[in-house]
Protein backbone atom coordinates (compact mmCIF):
# COMPACT_ATOMS: atom_id res chain seq x y z
CA UNK A 1 0.00 0.00 0.00
CA UNK A 2 2.66 2.44 1.02
CA UNK A 3 4.58 1.98 -1.99
CA UNK A 4 4.49 -0.05 -5.69
CA UNK A 5 7.77 0.69 -6.82
CA UNK A 6 8.51 -2.69 -7.43
CA UNK A 7 5.57 -3.80 -9.92
CA UNK A 8 5.55 0.00 -11.37
CA UNK A 9 8.95 -0.58 -13.42
CA UNK A 10 8.78 -3.16 -15.88
CA UNK A 11 11.47 -3.46 -18.52
CA UNK A 12 9.96 -1.00 -21.52
CA UNK A 13 9.06 2.02 -19.25
CA UNK A 14 10.50 5.40 -19.73
CA UNK A 15 10.22 6.50 -16.32
CA UNK A 16 12.59 4.75 -13.93
CA UNK A 17 12.33 3.42 -10.69
CA UNK A 18 12.76 5.16 -7.13
CA UNK A 19 16.62 5.99 -7.27
CA UNK A 20 16.90 8.10 -3.68
CA UNK A 21 18.02 11.24 -5.73
CA UNK A 22 18.25 14.50 -4.86
CA UNK A 23 16.17 17.87 -4.15
CA UNK A 24 12.38 17.29 -5.88
CA UNK A 25 9.86 20.42 -5.97
CA UNK A 26 7.31 18.07 -4.33
CA UNK A 27 9.20 17.63 -1.06
CA UNK A 28 11.13 20.80 -1.70
CA UNK A 29 8.26 23.12 -1.58
CA UNK A 30 5.21 22.26 0.19
CA UNK A 31 2.64 24.85 -0.65
CA UNK A 32 1.60 25.81 2.40
CA UNK A 33 4.53 25.34 4.46
CA UNK A 34 5.52 28.04 6.88
CA UNK A 35 9.57 27.07 6.46
CA UNK A 36 10.68 28.64 3.20
CA UNK A 37 14.52 28.21 3.53
CA UNK A 38 16.21 25.87 1.34
CA UNK A 39 18.23 24.27 4.22
CA UNK A 40 15.11 23.98 6.64
CA UNK A 41 12.85 22.42 3.76
CA UNK A 42 15.38 20.37 3.11
CA UNK A 43 15.52 19.17 6.45
CA UNK A 44 12.02 17.78 6.31
CA UNK A 45 12.81 14.68 4.05
CA UNK A 46 14.68 12.12 5.80
CA UNK A 47 11.27 11.80 8.47
CA UNK A 48 9.78 9.00 6.83
CA UNK A 49 8.67 10.31 3.66
CA UNK A 50 10.14 7.87 0.03
CA UNK A 51 10.88 10.56 -2.51
CA UNK A 52 9.13 11.11 -5.52
CA UNK A 53 9.93 8.67 -8.79
CA UNK A 54 12.64 10.98 -10.54
CA UNK A 55 12.70 11.06 -14.21
CA UNK A 56 15.81 9.26 -15.46
CA UNK A 57 17.55 11.39 -17.92
CA UNK A 58 17.32 9.40 -20.71
CA UNK A 59 13.30 9.19 -20.47
CA UNK A 60 13.38 13.11 -19.81
CA UNK A 61 15.39 13.39 -23.37
CA UNK A 62 13.38 11.47 -25.02
CA UNK A 63 10.05 12.94 -24.09
CA UNK A 64 11.91 16.59 -25.10
CA UNK A 65 12.85 15.11 -28.32
CA UNK A 66 9.59 13.72 -29.15
CA UNK A 67 7.55 17.11 -28.08
CA UNK A 68 9.36 19.09 -30.03
CA UNK A 69 9.18 16.50 -33.44
CA UNK A 70 5.60 16.67 -32.43
CA UNK A 71 5.78 20.61 -32.10
CA UNK A 72 7.38 20.64 -35.42
CA UNK A 73 4.81 18.00 -37.47
CA UNK A 74 1.86 20.37 -36.03
CA UNK A 75 2.95 24.00 -36.89
CA UNK A 76 4.64 22.42 -40.53
CA UNK A 77 1.31 20.47 -41.20
CA UNK A 78 -0.86 23.68 -39.92
CA UNK A 79 0.89 25.94 -42.58
CA UNK A 80 0.58 23.62 -45.14
CA UNK A 81 -2.78 23.16 -44.80
CA UNK A 82 -4.41 26.64 -44.79
CA UNK A 83 -1.35 27.94 -46.59
CA UNK A 84 0.42 26.08 -48.83
CA UNK A 85 -2.38 24.14 -50.50
CA UNK A 86 -5.06 24.79 -52.69
CA UNK A 87 -8.45 24.91 -51.68
CA UNK A 88 -10.98 21.66 -53.02
CA UNK A 89 -12.92 22.49 -56.44
CA UNK A 90 -16.31 21.39 -54.21
CA UNK A 91 -15.58 21.92 -50.67
CA UNK A 92 -13.81 24.98 -51.02
CA UNK A 93 -11.77 25.74 -47.78
CA UNK A 94 -13.72 23.32 -45.67
CA UNK A 95 -11.29 20.64 -47.04
CA UNK A 96 -8.77 21.86 -45.02
CA UNK A 97 -10.32 20.00 -42.18
CA UNK A 98 -9.34 16.58 -44.08
CA UNK A 99 -5.84 17.27 -42.66
CA UNK A 100 -6.90 17.12 -39.10
CA UNK A 101 -9.96 15.05 -38.59
CA UNK A 102 -8.71 11.69 -40.06
CA UNK A 103 -5.57 11.80 -37.87
CA UNK A 104 -7.02 13.02 -34.64
CA UNK A 105 -9.89 9.80 -35.35
CA UNK A 106 -6.92 7.72 -36.33
CA UNK A 107 -5.59 8.78 -33.15
CA UNK A 108 -8.26 8.56 -30.97
CA UNK A 109 -10.10 5.19 -32.22
CA UNK A 110 -7.27 3.22 -33.18
CA UNK A 111 -4.23 4.15 -31.55
CA UNK A 112 -5.39 5.31 -27.88
CA UNK A 113 -8.18 2.92 -27.74
CA UNK A 114 -6.32 0.08 -28.99
CA UNK A 115 -3.21 0.75 -26.77
CA UNK A 116 -5.72 0.66 -23.62
CA UNK A 117 -7.08 -2.61 -24.68
CA UNK A 118 -4.05 -4.22 -25.30
CA UNK A 119 -2.48 -2.89 -22.31
CA UNK A 120 -5.49 -3.72 -20.12
CA UNK A 121 -5.54 -7.70 -21.52
CA UNK A 122 -1.69 -7.53 -20.83
CA UNK A 123 -2.66 -6.29 -17.12
CA UNK A 124 -5.12 -8.83 -16.26
CA UNK A 125 -2.99 -11.35 -17.67
CA UNK A 126 -1.24 -13.34 -14.97
CA UNK A 127 2.17 -13.57 -16.43
CA UNK A 128 2.36 -9.65 -17.39
CA UNK A 129 0.90 -8.49 -14.54
CA UNK A 130 2.48 -4.86 -13.65
CA UNK A 131 0.73 -1.54 -12.76
CA UNK A 132 3.10 -0.12 -15.90
CA UNK A 133 0.36 -1.60 -18.19
CA UNK A 134 -2.43 -0.25 -15.67
CA UNK A 135 -0.77 2.85 -16.02
CA UNK A 136 -0.54 3.21 -20.00
CA UNK A 137 -4.18 2.18 -20.26
CA UNK A 138 -4.94 5.19 -17.85
CA UNK A 139 -2.95 7.69 -19.84
CA UNK A 140 -3.68 5.82 -23.34
CA UNK A 141 -7.62 6.27 -22.61
CA UNK A 142 -7.55 10.08 -20.73
CA UNK A 143 -5.77 11.31 -24.00
CA UNK A 144 -7.51 9.37 -26.12
CA UNK A 145 -10.99 10.56 -24.80
CA UNK A 146 -9.62 14.12 -25.65
CA UNK A 147 -8.95 13.52 -29.01
CA UNK A 148 -11.98 11.87 -29.12
CA UNK A 149 -13.46 14.92 -28.87
CA UNK A 150 -11.91 16.51 -30.90
CA UNK A 151 -12.43 13.97 -33.48
CA UNK A 152 -16.41 14.84 -32.72
CA UNK A 153 -16.34 18.90 -32.71
CA UNK A 154 -14.07 18.90 -35.96
CA UNK A 155 -16.32 16.41 -37.63
CA UNK A 156 -18.87 19.19 -36.63
CA UNK A 157 -17.79 21.84 -38.02
CA UNK A 158 -16.86 20.26 -41.31
CA UNK A 159 -21.20 18.70 -40.93
CA UNK A 160 -22.50 21.42 -40.48
CA UNK A 161 -21.69 23.44 -43.59
CA UNK A 162 -21.50 20.01 -45.89
CA UNK A 163 -24.82 17.99 -44.35
CA UNK A 164 -26.63 21.00 -42.87
CA UNK A 165 -26.66 19.56 -39.06
CA UNK A 166 -23.99 19.83 -36.69
CA UNK A 167 -24.85 16.24 -35.65
CA UNK A 168 -26.17 13.45 -38.14
CA UNK A 169 -26.68 10.08 -36.69
CA UNK A 170 -24.55 8.20 -38.83
CA UNK A 171 -23.18 5.30 -38.42
CA UNK A 172 -19.69 6.43 -37.34
CA UNK A 173 -20.51 9.63 -35.52
CA UNK A 174 -22.62 7.30 -33.41
CA UNK A 175 -20.02 4.65 -32.75
CA UNK A 176 -17.68 7.17 -32.06
CA UNK A 177 -19.94 8.94 -29.57
CA UNK A 178 -20.59 5.22 -28.08
CA UNK A 179 -17.22 4.97 -27.53
CA UNK A 180 -16.56 8.31 -26.12
CA UNK A 181 -19.29 7.28 -23.12
CA UNK A 182 -17.92 4.16 -22.87
CA UNK A 183 -14.49 5.21 -21.91
CA UNK A 184 -15.61 8.51 -19.98
CA UNK A 185 -17.32 5.33 -17.73
CA UNK A 186 -13.62 4.18 -17.55
CA UNK A 187 -12.15 7.07 -16.41
CA UNK A 188 -14.90 7.39 -13.51
CA UNK A 189 -14.64 4.08 -12.52
CA UNK A 190 -10.43 5.36 -11.73
CA UNK A 191 -11.58 8.02 -10.23
CA UNK A 192 -13.30 5.87 -7.40
CA UNK A 193 -10.67 5.99 -4.78
CA UNK A 194 -9.63 2.13 -4.11
CA UNK A 195 -6.28 0.00 -3.81
CA UNK A 196 -3.73 0.57 -6.64
CA UNK A 197 -4.14 -3.30 -7.49
CA UNK A 198 -7.67 -3.12 -6.86
CA UNK A 199 -8.33 -0.08 -9.09
CA UNK A 200 -6.16 -1.73 -11.90
CA UNK A 201 -7.98 -5.10 -11.96
CA UNK A 202 -11.58 -3.24 -11.88
CA UNK A 203 -10.60 -0.72 -14.52
CA UNK A 204 -8.99 -3.38 -16.93
CA UNK A 205 -11.95 -5.51 -16.92
CA UNK A 206 -13.99 -2.45 -17.41
CA UNK A 207 -11.86 -1.65 -20.33
CA UNK A 208 -11.41 -5.04 -21.74
CA UNK A 209 -15.91 -4.96 -21.75
CA UNK A 210 -15.79 -2.23 -23.59
CA UNK A 211 -13.40 -3.30 -26.15
CA UNK A 212 -14.83 -6.19 -26.82
CA UNK A 213 -18.38 -4.07 -26.99
CA UNK A 214 -17.09 -1.97 -29.91
CA UNK A 215 -17.11 -4.53 -32.95
CA UNK A 216 -20.83 -5.33 -32.19
CA UNK A 217 -21.82 -0.92 -31.58
CA UNK A 218 -19.90 -0.75 -35.19
CA UNK A 219 -22.09 -3.24 -36.78
CA UNK A 220 -24.70 -2.48 -35.04
CA UNK A 221 -25.20 0.92 -35.92
CA UNK A 222 -23.70 -0.03 -39.53
CA UNK A 223 -26.72 -1.24 -39.92
CA UNK A 224 -28.86 1.03 -38.22
CA UNK A 225 -27.42 3.86 -40.32
CA UNK A 226 -24.82 5.30 -42.97
CA UNK A 227 -24.39 8.67 -44.03
CA UNK A 228 -20.52 9.25 -43.31
CA UNK A 229 -18.31 9.09 -46.78
CA UNK A 230 -15.91 6.11 -46.89
CA UNK A 231 -12.04 6.31 -45.42
CA UNK A 232 -9.50 8.04 -47.20
CA UNK A 233 -6.54 6.84 -45.88
CA UNK A 234 -7.38 3.60 -44.18
CA UNK A 235 -9.64 1.93 -47.15
CA UNK A 236 -9.12 -1.88 -48.03
CA UNK A 237 -6.29 -1.14 -50.73
CA UNK A 238 -4.34 1.80 -48.63
CA UNK A 239 -4.63 3.78 -51.94
CA UNK A 240 -4.88 7.54 -51.27
CA UNK A 241 -7.85 9.03 -53.07
CA UNK A 242 -6.31 12.62 -52.99
CA UNK A 243 -3.16 13.54 -54.80
CA UNK A 244 -0.08 16.20 -54.98
CA UNK A 245 0.54 18.51 -51.84
CA UNK A 246 -2.66 17.21 -50.36
CA UNK A 247 -1.89 13.81 -49.87
CA UNK A 248 1.57 14.82 -48.43
CA UNK A 249 0.14 17.49 -45.98
CA UNK A 250 -2.42 14.70 -44.36
CA UNK A 251 -0.17 12.28 -43.86
CA UNK A 252 2.36 14.42 -42.16
CA UNK A 253 -1.01 15.52 -40.13
CA UNK A 254 -1.01 11.76 -39.15
CA UNK A 255 2.37 11.54 -38.14
CA UNK A 256 2.54 15.13 -36.57
CA UNK A 257 -0.90 13.97 -34.42
CA UNK A 258 0.65 10.46 -33.18
CA UNK A 259 3.87 12.17 -32.20
CA UNK A 260 1.18 14.41 -30.16
CA UNK A 261 -0.48 11.54 -28.82
CA UNK A 262 2.99 10.02 -27.99
CA UNK A 263 4.18 12.71 -26.15
CA UNK A 264 0.45 13.48 -24.32
CA UNK A 265 1.07 9.59 -23.32
CA UNK A 266 4.77 10.19 -21.71
CA UNK A 267 3.86 12.96 -19.92
CA UNK A 268 0.47 11.53 -18.89
CA UNK A 269 1.92 8.56 -17.87
CA UNK A 270 4.92 10.28 -16.15
CA UNK A 271 1.86 12.39 -13.98
CA UNK A 272 0.38 8.62 -13.27
CA UNK A 273 3.33 7.65 -11.67
CA UNK A 274 3.41 10.77 -9.41
CA UNK A 275 0.05 10.88 -8.79
CA UNK A 276 0.15 7.26 -7.26
CA UNK A 277 3.44 8.20 -5.55
CA UNK A 278 1.54 10.94 -3.42
CA UNK A 279 -1.49 8.70 -2.75
CA UNK A 280 0.67 6.62 -0.94
CA UNK A 281 2.72 9.36 1.13
CA UNK A 282 0.05 12.37 1.24
CA UNK A 283 -0.03 11.13 5.01
CA UNK A 284 3.71 10.98 5.24
CA UNK A 285 4.13 14.22 4.16
CA UNK A 286 1.65 16.08 5.69
CA UNK A 287 3.27 14.60 9.19
CA UNK A 288 6.72 15.30 7.89
CA UNK A 289 5.38 18.80 7.78
CA UNK A 290 3.59 19.24 10.56
CA UNK A 291 6.25 17.88 12.68
CA UNK A 292 8.53 20.35 11.19
CA UNK A 293 6.27 23.12 12.73
CA UNK A 294 8.06 22.45 16.02
CA UNK A 295 11.62 23.79 14.70
CA UNK A 296 9.98 27.11 13.45
CA UNK A 297 12.21 30.08 14.06
CA UNK A 298 9.85 31.29 16.60
CA UNK A 299 10.57 28.17 18.91
CA UNK A 300 6.96 26.96 19.82
CA UNK A 301 6.78 23.49 20.67
CA UNK A 302 4.56 20.85 18.40
CA UNK A 303 2.43 19.80 20.86
CA UNK A 304 1.16 23.81 21.85
CA UNK A 305 1.11 24.39 18.06
CA UNK A 306 -1.28 21.19 17.72
CA UNK A 307 -3.30 22.15 20.65
CA UNK A 308 -3.92 25.26 19.41
CA UNK A 309 -4.87 23.90 15.75
CA UNK B 1 -21.83 -25.81 -12.51
CA UNK B 2 -25.20 -26.34 -13.83
CA UNK B 3 -26.18 -27.85 -10.45
CA UNK B 4 -24.70 -24.40 -8.36
CA UNK B 5 -26.14 -22.31 -11.36
CA UNK B 6 -29.68 -23.72 -10.59
CA UNK B 7 -28.71 -23.55 -6.54
CA UNK B 8 -27.89 -19.61 -7.07
CA UNK B 9 -30.76 -19.03 -9.28
CA UNK B 10 -33.32 -20.60 -7.10
CA UNK B 11 -31.88 -18.79 -3.97
CA UNK B 12 -32.45 -15.38 -5.61
CA UNK B 13 -35.73 -16.37 -6.95
CA UNK B 14 -36.89 -17.23 -3.53
CA UNK B 15 -35.84 -13.78 -2.23
CA UNK B 16 -37.30 -12.17 -4.73
CA UNK B 17 -40.84 -14.60 -3.92
CA UNK B 18 -40.36 -13.49 -0.22
CA UNK B 19 -39.53 -9.52 -0.75
CA UNK B 20 -41.51 -8.96 -4.05
CA UNK B 21 -39.36 -6.02 -4.37
CA UNK B 22 -39.38 -6.84 -8.30
CA UNK B 23 -42.77 -7.45 -8.49
CA UNK B 24 -43.75 -4.30 -6.42
CA UNK B 25 -41.46 -1.81 -7.46
CA UNK B 26 -39.82 -2.25 -10.38
CA UNK B 27 -42.87 -3.42 -12.56
CA UNK B 28 -44.62 -0.57 -11.55
CA UNK B 29 -41.70 1.79 -12.18
CA UNK B 30 -41.84 0.12 -15.29
CA UNK B 31 -45.66 1.47 -16.39
CA UNK B 32 -44.76 4.40 -15.35
CA UNK B 33 -42.07 5.05 -17.54
CA UNK B 34 -44.47 3.89 -19.90
CA UNK B 35 -46.83 6.37 -19.17
CA UNK B 36 -44.00 9.34 -19.08
CA UNK B 37 -42.96 8.67 -22.68
CA UNK B 38 -46.57 8.71 -23.75
CA UNK B 39 -46.92 12.06 -21.62
CA UNK B 40 -43.73 13.05 -23.67
CA UNK B 41 -44.86 11.82 -26.61
CA UNK B 42 -48.81 13.22 -26.53
CA UNK B 43 -51.90 12.09 -27.26
CA UNK B 44 -51.48 11.05 -30.76
CA UNK B 45 -51.70 7.45 -30.65
CA UNK B 46 -50.27 7.34 -34.03
CA UNK B 47 -46.73 8.24 -32.85
CA UNK B 48 -47.09 6.12 -30.12
CA UNK B 49 -47.29 3.34 -31.83
CA UNK B 50 -44.61 4.23 -33.89
CA UNK B 51 -42.53 5.10 -31.14
CA UNK B 52 -43.71 1.98 -29.13
CA UNK B 53 -40.76 -0.38 -30.07
CA UNK B 54 -38.02 1.95 -28.82
CA UNK B 55 -39.95 3.16 -25.82
CA UNK B 56 -40.45 -0.73 -24.68
CA UNK B 57 -36.34 -1.20 -25.21
CA UNK B 58 -36.27 1.64 -23.08
CA UNK B 59 -38.15 0.95 -20.20
CA UNK B 60 -36.64 -2.60 -20.31
CA UNK B 61 -32.89 -1.13 -19.83
CA UNK B 62 -34.39 1.02 -17.12
CA UNK B 63 -35.70 -1.69 -15.56
CA UNK B 64 -32.66 -4.20 -16.35
CA UNK B 65 -30.51 -1.60 -14.15
CA UNK B 66 -32.62 -1.59 -11.11
CA UNK B 67 -33.29 -5.47 -11.33
CA UNK B 68 -29.12 -5.54 -11.28
CA UNK B 69 -28.71 -3.01 -8.30
CA UNK B 70 -31.09 -5.44 -6.19
CA UNK B 71 -29.53 -8.67 -7.47
CA UNK B 72 -26.07 -7.01 -6.41
CA UNK B 73 -27.21 -5.94 -3.21
CA UNK B 74 -28.98 -9.08 -2.33
CA UNK B 75 -25.10 -10.16 -1.61
CA UNK B 76 -23.88 -6.86 0.12
CA UNK B 77 -25.73 -7.34 3.47
CA UNK B 78 -24.02 -9.80 6.51
CA UNK B 79 -21.19 -10.61 3.87
CA UNK B 80 -23.45 -12.93 1.75
CA UNK B 81 -20.80 -12.20 -1.12
CA UNK B 82 -17.80 -13.50 0.74
CA UNK B 83 -20.20 -16.45 2.23
CA UNK B 84 -21.09 -17.23 -1.37
CA UNK B 85 -17.44 -17.50 -2.69
CA UNK B 86 -16.43 -19.51 0.77
CA UNK B 87 -19.09 -21.74 -0.07
CA UNK B 88 -17.08 -23.38 -2.72
CA UNK B 89 -19.30 -22.57 -5.47
CA UNK B 90 -17.83 -22.62 -9.11
CA UNK B 91 -17.57 -19.05 -10.04
CA UNK B 92 -19.11 -19.71 -13.62
CA UNK B 93 -21.75 -21.16 -11.62
CA UNK B 94 -22.68 -18.51 -9.66
CA UNK B 95 -22.84 -16.20 -12.61
CA UNK B 96 -25.09 -18.85 -14.30
CA UNK B 97 -27.01 -18.18 -11.60
CA UNK B 98 -27.43 -14.78 -11.08
CA UNK B 99 -27.99 -14.12 -14.72
CA UNK B 100 -30.93 -16.49 -14.42
CA UNK B 101 -32.02 -14.85 -11.34
CA UNK B 102 -32.09 -11.72 -13.10
CA UNK B 103 -33.13 -12.76 -16.68
CA UNK B 104 -36.43 -14.64 -15.18
CA UNK B 105 -37.29 -11.46 -13.34
CA UNK B 106 -36.32 -9.42 -16.91
CA UNK B 107 -38.97 -11.62 -18.59
CA UNK B 108 -41.63 -11.33 -16.48
CA UNK B 109 -41.41 -7.59 -16.59
CA UNK B 110 -41.12 -7.51 -20.44
CA UNK B 111 -44.07 -9.37 -20.70
CA UNK B 112 -46.28 -6.94 -18.22
CA UNK B 113 -43.86 -4.15 -20.83
CA UNK B 114 -45.13 -5.69 -23.97
CA UNK B 115 -48.65 -6.13 -22.76
CA UNK B 116 -48.76 -2.23 -21.90
CA UNK B 117 -47.25 -1.07 -25.09
CA UNK B 118 -50.22 -2.79 -27.06
CA UNK B 119 -52.30 -1.29 -24.54
CA UNK B 120 -51.26 1.99 -24.05
CA UNK B 121 -49.84 2.83 -27.44
CA UNK B 122 -51.96 0.90 -29.60
CA UNK B 123 -48.95 -1.12 -30.90
CA UNK B 124 -50.10 -4.15 -33.53
CA UNK B 125 -47.39 -6.94 -33.51
CA UNK B 126 -48.60 -8.71 -36.49
CA UNK B 127 -45.37 -11.59 -36.16
CA UNK B 128 -45.42 -12.60 -32.56
CA UNK B 129 -42.94 -15.34 -32.37
CA UNK B 130 -39.95 -12.52 -33.40
CA UNK B 131 -40.72 -10.26 -30.23
CA UNK B 132 -40.60 -13.35 -27.90
CA UNK B 133 -37.30 -14.76 -29.65
CA UNK B 134 -36.13 -11.68 -29.77
CA UNK B 135 -36.66 -10.44 -26.13
CA UNK B 136 -35.79 -13.76 -24.71
CA UNK B 137 -32.26 -13.78 -26.56
CA UNK B 138 -32.12 -9.56 -25.39
CA UNK B 139 -32.99 -10.59 -21.92
CA UNK B 140 -29.89 -12.96 -21.98
CA UNK B 141 -27.68 -10.32 -23.05
CA UNK B 142 -28.73 -7.90 -20.65
CA UNK B 143 -28.72 -10.33 -17.57
CA UNK B 144 -24.94 -11.21 -18.99
CA UNK B 145 -23.69 -7.66 -18.68
CA UNK B 146 -25.57 -6.36 -15.97
CA UNK B 147 -24.23 -9.04 -13.79
CA UNK B 148 -20.29 -8.86 -15.03
CA UNK B 149 -21.19 -4.94 -14.17
CA UNK B 150 -22.95 -5.34 -10.79
CA UNK B 151 -20.11 -7.99 -9.66
CA UNK B 152 -17.64 -5.24 -10.86
CA UNK B 153 -19.24 -2.29 -9.23
CA UNK B 154 -19.94 -4.51 -5.64
CA UNK B 155 -18.15 -3.25 -3.41
CA UNK B 156 -18.20 0.30 -4.71
CA UNK B 157 -19.83 2.71 -2.56
CA UNK B 158 -21.19 5.01 -5.50
CA UNK B 159 -22.45 1.76 -7.25
CA UNK B 160 -25.72 3.15 -7.73
CA UNK B 161 -24.32 6.21 -9.57
CA UNK B 162 -22.07 4.65 -11.93
CA UNK B 163 -23.72 1.48 -12.81
CA UNK B 164 -25.67 2.90 -15.22
CA UNK B 165 -23.43 4.93 -16.96
CA UNK B 166 -21.10 1.60 -17.22
CA UNK B 167 -23.79 -0.73 -18.42
CA UNK B 168 -25.99 1.46 -20.54
CA UNK B 169 -23.87 2.50 -22.96
CA UNK B 170 -22.32 -1.31 -23.40
CA UNK B 171 -25.73 -2.77 -24.16
CA UNK B 172 -26.82 -0.24 -26.69
CA UNK B 173 -26.72 -2.89 -29.86
CA UNK B 174 -29.28 -4.78 -27.70
CA UNK B 175 -31.60 -1.40 -27.78
CA UNK B 176 -30.76 -1.52 -31.07
CA UNK B 177 -31.26 -5.07 -32.43
CA UNK B 178 -34.52 -5.05 -30.22
CA UNK B 179 -35.98 -1.56 -31.49
CA UNK B 180 -35.54 -3.11 -34.76
CA UNK B 181 -36.46 -6.45 -34.45
CA UNK B 182 -40.02 -4.96 -33.32
CA UNK B 183 -40.29 -2.84 -35.94
CA UNK B 184 -40.24 -5.87 -38.14
CA UNK B 185 -42.49 -7.66 -36.20
CA UNK B 186 -45.08 -4.45 -36.39
CA UNK B 187 -44.63 -4.21 -39.76
CA UNK B 188 -45.37 -8.06 -40.79
CA UNK B 189 -44.35 -9.32 -44.30
CA UNK B 190 -40.86 -11.53 -44.43
CA UNK B 191 -39.07 -10.79 -41.32
CA UNK B 192 -35.70 -10.22 -43.12
CA UNK B 193 -34.41 -7.79 -41.66
CA UNK B 194 -35.50 -9.34 -37.91
CA UNK B 195 -33.74 -12.26 -38.74
CA UNK B 196 -30.11 -9.97 -39.53
CA UNK B 197 -30.61 -8.84 -35.82
CA UNK B 198 -31.36 -11.87 -34.17
CA UNK B 199 -28.34 -12.89 -35.30
CA UNK B 200 -26.99 -9.76 -34.00
CA UNK B 201 -28.28 -10.58 -30.42
CA UNK B 202 -27.02 -13.97 -30.35
CA UNK B 203 -23.45 -12.66 -30.78
CA UNK B 204 -23.85 -10.58 -28.36
CA UNK B 205 -25.19 -13.10 -25.86
CA UNK B 206 -22.42 -15.86 -26.67
CA UNK B 207 -20.08 -13.00 -26.06
CA UNK B 208 -21.02 -11.70 -23.14
CA UNK B 209 -22.06 -15.13 -21.43
CA UNK B 210 -18.43 -16.86 -22.52
CA UNK B 211 -16.62 -13.87 -21.01
CA UNK B 212 -18.59 -14.16 -17.93
CA UNK B 213 -18.07 -17.91 -17.61
CA UNK B 214 -14.53 -17.47 -18.11
CA UNK B 215 -13.68 -13.81 -15.60
CA UNK B 216 -16.24 -14.49 -13.62
CA UNK B 217 -14.20 -15.97 -10.73
CA UNK B 218 -11.30 -13.34 -11.42
CA UNK B 219 -13.72 -10.38 -11.51
CA UNK B 220 -15.20 -11.49 -7.32
CA UNK B 221 -11.83 -10.60 -6.25
CA UNK B 222 -11.84 -6.91 -7.70
CA UNK B 223 -14.81 -6.38 -4.83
Amino acid sequence: MTTDSSTGAPPTTEVTAFPPTGAHPIVEAPPNSTVTSPPAAAALRPTGVTPPPAQSARSRTTERVIGALALVGTVATVWLGLWVTPPDAVQGDLVRLVYIHPGVAWVALYLAFGLAAVSSVLYLWPRTRALFWDRLAAAAVEVGVVFNVCTLVSGSIWGKPTWGVWWAWDARLTSTAVLLVLFLGYLALRRVPAEPEVRARRSAFVALFAAIDIPIVHFSVDWWNTLHQGATVLNPGLTLKIHGSMAWTLLLGFVALTLVFVWMLLVRYRVGVLEDWLASNELDLALAERQSEGTDPDGASPSSRVGVA
Amino acid sequence: MWRDAALVAGKDLRIEGRSRVALSQVAPFGVVALALFAFALGPDRDVMAKGAPGLFWVAVLFCTVLAVQRSVSVESADGARDGLRLSGIDPSGLFLGKLAGVAAQLVVLEALLAAGVVLLYGARIEVPWLIVVSCLLGTIGLAATGTLYGALSAGLRVRETLLPFLLLPIVAPVLLAGTRIWQAAMAGGTPATGTQWLRLLVVFDVVYVAVGILLFGPIQETA
